[in-house]
């Protein structure tokens, strides 16, 4: 079921393991059958924990969504609640429980497991209303980093760069520093820590105050990590606001991966039979799990999506061929081979149908007129054209209201590529984008600016051309189908973050202190000391392994950055990659925006 | 500094734009159906039954994952379950008629043999609420942590237990100086729960006012408290704070933001009012006085409208009744409205398009292409006329459109214009690529004719011949110009 997960150069299954047995354990707690009730928010990361199998195995027999009114009927002798920490979940949970039927026998109990945290707000709040004493196990799982690939991890914590920059929350750093601690458990203490970021900084120390604080903690494992890699989001707030051009980064901007699973319109999936005649076309969207469980996804989901179609229609011929091989068999022992073959075989076909079908979907995308014109200004922008004047196509969109995300998108990344606007040109934009979607969004306007993310040239310099030359971020002469540079993967563009993990391993970030500089927050470096049996001595080509940690965000184009970076073949550095979530330029913005009330009608 | 900039400018001029295409059109779509080909071809080998194959559900669930099986479970037991409320008697007392008080129910009374205090209890009840434990002590946890909850814990310790999700009284800390030591060392945790926990304490054991001007020197900790009363909706201590504190924080859009959560339109509008006078930069004033001053038109807009509307005298209201009030609606949605229904108005008038143009200093751009579309969708060809004819001063009419008529010709044809609406605005468009291409696709015959005829463009004049209906004017048409293209140059 996790194979997927022991594929990379660090076993994550243990870190699954380590999941599920803290799962055992609570459900052990509560004897006798069970149902659970779900906040549903968080059935997509158990899902990656855990299948429905485990906990059968522990009783739970049934399982419920989390709503208002009154449970279902099931009998059981435990129900317990499955949530986030968060109050209107809780008046949902004090509703259920006051409306259980007291008459009834036998009575069930009531458990809350809270996830990441138990909170004392929470615990309060269920006080306030009477209920909280009916709870007899109230706990935590904290589910802090969930493996998503064999080289992927993520909290899912949808909230964390808005909590950092616009509400001085730090409580998503604490779980991070809290979740690399559970991960130097498991995988033992990483020597070396990188970083760069006002956050970064802040993980790195709370980590240090953790190690001092429970001695306990030091850990006889021989270390798999050798460089930990902190990377503020804010470092580079450019990369997530360019359209990704892998073909995972795409299938993400255009359909959104949640917890690795997409819904796409069922129309071009639905089974192709002679004489059906157009009937029982399904109408619920088509539910895929994408990983590297999938041989043809692994293969194709880090390349840039012009190198795709190739690749497809070379496994066709592939498939093809095999099957054809059945003509050939003529012997009872090469039939038999060859329907051995079968379900392999069929497998193959089945993804292979699906990735054709999925392509033909953002083709329809990438080749529509107004995708051209919109990455035609991304990239203008990217590579240091007029980006210190009103943009046309920007005007043009607003003129037409196109979706306002899209409007701040391009608005954000062209002030991003000019270290801020000219006041005049950010003062027309914010009044264009006031009189046409509604003054309340002055509101967003104004995280946007706490953000960063907007803002105007005050010190009258514009730093971006000077990083773009020295990191190399514009390059021109890009390979998309065989690539040689990162960039491929924004088809020109080098993801800025990137390129900060791959000059970190070689030559080193003292041949860019200058740029540095420029990026905002510190840049530091930390080292914890390993009894002397732990160090490690290296077998002459044996790759380092870094865990890169973007904190407050990653997106699938700068994942694949780095996994062609651990591919490369004197590349000497493989990557795992952490993050707080995994975002698109869409979701992060969105994130950001004031939640405003649905117009009255 | 200047050579670089050449450099640039040489580099930007000789590199041919690279954007996102396929380099090979033609090759790649054939790829793709080449695979989508060998895909359905291998339908007829192998059956279909590789549902069973995939053990996936329709929509893609695996089956026997965790959501997959939330719904599977719950709908076998909805079904029970409402088999068995339809079985019951009507009108016997059902289960919703429960009493909503749970003070004998709620098991840490029971055990403790306590009734249920009223509704505000001290944190600290909370969190020392041991009957829990009692009932189902962890026997794996070590003794040591089953220690009294009253012992003399540092602040430092104590919030230490509190991120490891342990229970501590923090009435123990009853100084004014305890209190902050016991809030800096919560803040310096980083842990958002112990920082909301505490602040929770302090706002119970505080004076607001005391309490609120300790925040002013803790950033964090004052997020944390607004972050807090946003969410339990503690509207009134918000604003209390808005007002304390506005002085040294940029707390203006906070308070401009409660707006939202105000439904009454006049309630709404008082309030906006209010919040004009508060420090905000020039420029956020501008807005939110614009902001005011649109809403006040709104509701006196709306008022006359709706009663326009009802009286059903109005003949635009009554062909075009309104999908939905204005209140509430964008600055240009509000002037589309106008140039709808308010039309003619004279500029005295609060509805008048003109009006809320010079109110609001929009961009002629702006305000023709929605006066545009408004006038295009009520098909008023004679207004769209006089919205792009200007006049010199000797008296000559000339068109004008400050948007190019490119798109006012895209926005006609959107709104279904008629061919000879449409091609007058053809006609106009200055670059002849675009205007040709234009012609050609709404079939703008004779702009496409006489566009040929000015370049002297006999191959394509003639080309064009095929496209145009046999025997019609436009045929003789262009027989005619080729005709005459022939004698001239003969």
């Amino acid at each position: 079921m996790a194979a997927h997960l022991s594929s990379g150069r660090v076993n994550l299954t243990a870190l699954r393991e380590a999941g599920r047995r803290e799962l055992r354990e609570f459900l052990d707690k509560c004897a006798g059958s069970k149902a659970i009730v779900w906040d549903e928010y968080l059935t997509g990361p158990f899902g990656l924990i855990a299948q429905y199998s485990l906990l059968k195995e522990h009783e739970v027999e049934k399982m419920f969504t989390l709503k208002p009114g009154r449970l279902p009927q099931a009998d059981v002798k435990n129900v317990i609640f499955f949530v986030r920490p968060r109050l209107e979940l809780m008046d949902i949970i004090t509703d259920n429980v006051l409306r259980e039927d007291r008459g009834r026998a036998p009575q069930r109990d009531f458990h809350i497991l809270f996830v990441p945290r138990r909170s004392l707000l929470c615990e309060q709040w269920l006080k306030e209303q009477g209920v909280l004493g009916s709870f007899i196990h109230r706990e935590q799982y904290s589910l802090d980093l969930i493996p998503f690939d064999g080289d992927l991890l993520s909290m899912e914590s949808e909230s964390a760069f808005k909590e950092c920059y616009l509400e001085s929350d730090q409580t998503s750093l604490y779980h991070a520093a809290k979740g690399l601690m559970t991960l130097q458990a498991l995988y033992g203490t990483i020597p070396q820590i990188f970083g760069k970021g006002e956050c970064a900084r802040h993980v790195a120390n709370m980590m240090i105050r953790m190690k001092r604080e429970f001695p306990g903690s030091q850990n006889s494992i021989f270390p798999v990590f050798d460089t930990l890699l902190l990377l503020d989001r804010n470092v580079d707030l450019l990369t997530p606001l360019a359209t990704q051009l892998t073909y995972e980064g795409l299938i993400d901007e255009i359909y959104g991966i949640q917890n690795t699973y997409v819904k796409l319109p069922p129309e071009k999936f639905a089974p192709k039979k002679q004489g059906d005649g157009g009937k029982d076309l399904p109408t619920e969207p088509k539910k895929l799990q994408l990983n590297s469980a999938e041989e043809l996804y692994a293969e194709i989901r880090d390349k840039n999506f012009n190198a795709v179609g190739s690749v497809l229609s070379k496994k066709a011929k592939i498939i093809s061929a095999a099957f054809e091989e059945r003509h050939h068999a003529k012997t009872v022992g090469e039939i038999k081979q060859f329907v051995s073959q079968l379900p392999h075989m069929q497998a193959a076909r089945s993804s292979l149908a699906n990735h054709t079908s999925i392509a033909e979907l953002i083709k329809d995308i990438t080749t529509s007129e107004d995708f051209f014109d919109n990455l035609t200004v991304e990239q203008e922008f990217m590579s240091g054209i007029d980006t210190d004047k009103v943009n046309n196509y920007i005007e043009d969109c607003i003129a037409q209201k196109h979706p306002l995300i899209k409007i701040l998108r391009l608005v954000c990344l062209q002030s991003v590529c000019n270290s801020g606007l000219k006041q005049k040109v950010l003062d027309y934009y914010k009044k264009e984008i006031l009189q046409t979607y509604g003054y309340e969004h002055i509101l967003t306007l104004n995280n946007l600016e706490k953000a960063g993310l907007l803002k105007s040239q005050t010190s009258g310099r514009n730093n971006y051309p000077t990083i773009r030359k020295t990191l190399r971020l514009w390059m021109d002469d890009v390979n998309e189908q065989n690539p040689n540079d990162i960039s491929y993967v924004y088809s020109g563009y080098a993801p800025l973050s990137v390129r900060l993990a791959q000059l970190l391993a070689r030559p080193g970030w003292r041949s860019i202190e200058e740029v540095l500089k420029m990026l905002p927050g510190p840049h530091f470096e930390e080292r914890q000391q390993l009894p002397t049996g732990l160090q490690k001595k290296r077998q002459h080509g044996e790759n380092r392994v870094t865990l890169v940690f973007f904190l407050g965000g990653v997106t699938y184009a700068e994942i694949a950055a780095l996994r062609f970076l651990s591919q490369m073949e004197d590349g000497g550095t493989e990557y795992v990659i952490a993050t707080t979530k995994l975002i698109n330029g869409t979701s992060w913005i969105k994130s950001l925006m004031e939640k405003l009330e649905p117009a009255p009608f | 500094m200047s050579r670089a900039r050449a450099d640039e400018e040489e580099y930007w001029h000789s590199s041919k734009f690279r954007a996102f295409t396929f380099d090979d059109e033609d090759d790649e779509l054939s790829q793709l159906k080449e695979s989508k080909r060998a895909v359905n071809s291998l339908r007829d080998i192998v059956d279909d039954d590789d549902d069973d194959l995939e053990k996936v559900s329709w929509s893609g669930e695996p089956v026997g994952s965790i959501s997959w099986s939330i719904k599977e479970t719950a709908s076998s037991s909805t079904s029970s379950l409402e088999s068995r409320d339809s079985g019951l008697p009507k009108g016997s007392s059902s289960y919703t008629a429960l009493p909503k008080q749970a003070s004998s129910y709620s098991l840490s009374s029971l055990f403790k043999g306590r009734n249920k205090l009223p509704s505000f209890q001290s944190l600290s009840d909370a969190l020392s609420d041991t009957g829990v434990k009692n009932y189902a002590p962890e026997l794996r946890r070590p003794r040591a942590e089953y220690k009294d909850y009253s012992s003399d814990w540092s602040p430092k310790d104590t919030v230490r237990r509190m991120q490891r999700g342990k229970v501590c009284s923090l009435e123990r800390f009853r100084s004014l100086q305890d209190k902050l030591v016991l809030l800096d060392e919560a803040v310096a945790g980083n842990d958002g729960n112990v920082i909301t926990a505490v602040l929770i304490f302090l706002k119970r054991t505080l004076r607001k006012e005391i309490l609120f001007r300790e925040l002013e020197v803790r950033q964090v900790a004052l997020c944390h408290l607004i972050h807090f009363l946003k969410e339990t909706g503690e509207q009134k201590l918000l604003l209390d704070l808005f007002s304390l504190c506005m002085s040294f924080l940029s707390l203006q859009l906070s308070q401009y933001r409660e707006h939202l959560n105000i439904q009454d339109v006049e309630k709404r509008k008082e309030f906006l009012k209010g919040c004009i006078g508060l420090p905000f930069s020039a420029e956020d004033a501008s807005h939110i006085q614009d902001h005011y001053t649109l809403l006040e038109r709104q509701i006196i807009i709306e008022a006359s409208d709706r009663q326009l509307e009802r009286a059903g005298q109005s003949e635009i209201f009554r062909k075009y009744p309104r999908k939905a009030s204005i209140l509430n609606m964008p600055l240009v949605t509000t002037l589309f409205y106008s140039c709808f229904y308010h039309y003619t108005e004279a500029e005295g008038t609060f509805s008048s398009p003109t009006n809320l143009k010079k109110t609001f200093k929009i961009p002629d751009k702006q305000y023709v292409l929605t006066a545009l579309a408004a006038r295009a969708k009520l098909r008023a060809w004679n207004d769209i006329d006089a919205l792009f004819t200007t006049k010199n001063w000797l008296g000559y009419t000339k068109k004008k459109a400050p948007i190019g008529f490119h798109r006012v010709v895209e926005i006609l044809q959107r709104n279904n214009a008629p061919v000879q609406v449409l091609q007058e605005y053809v006609r106009l468009v200055e670059d002849v690529e675009t205007r040709l291409n234009l012609a050609t696709k709404y079939k703008c015959h004779d702009v496409v004719i006489d566009t040929y005829r000015d370049l002297k463009d006999r191959i394509q004049l003639a080309a064009y011949r095929c496209k145009v209906e046999r025997g019609s004017a436009e045929e003789e048409k262009i027989d005619s110009i080729l005709n005459n293209m022939v004698r001239n140059t003969a």
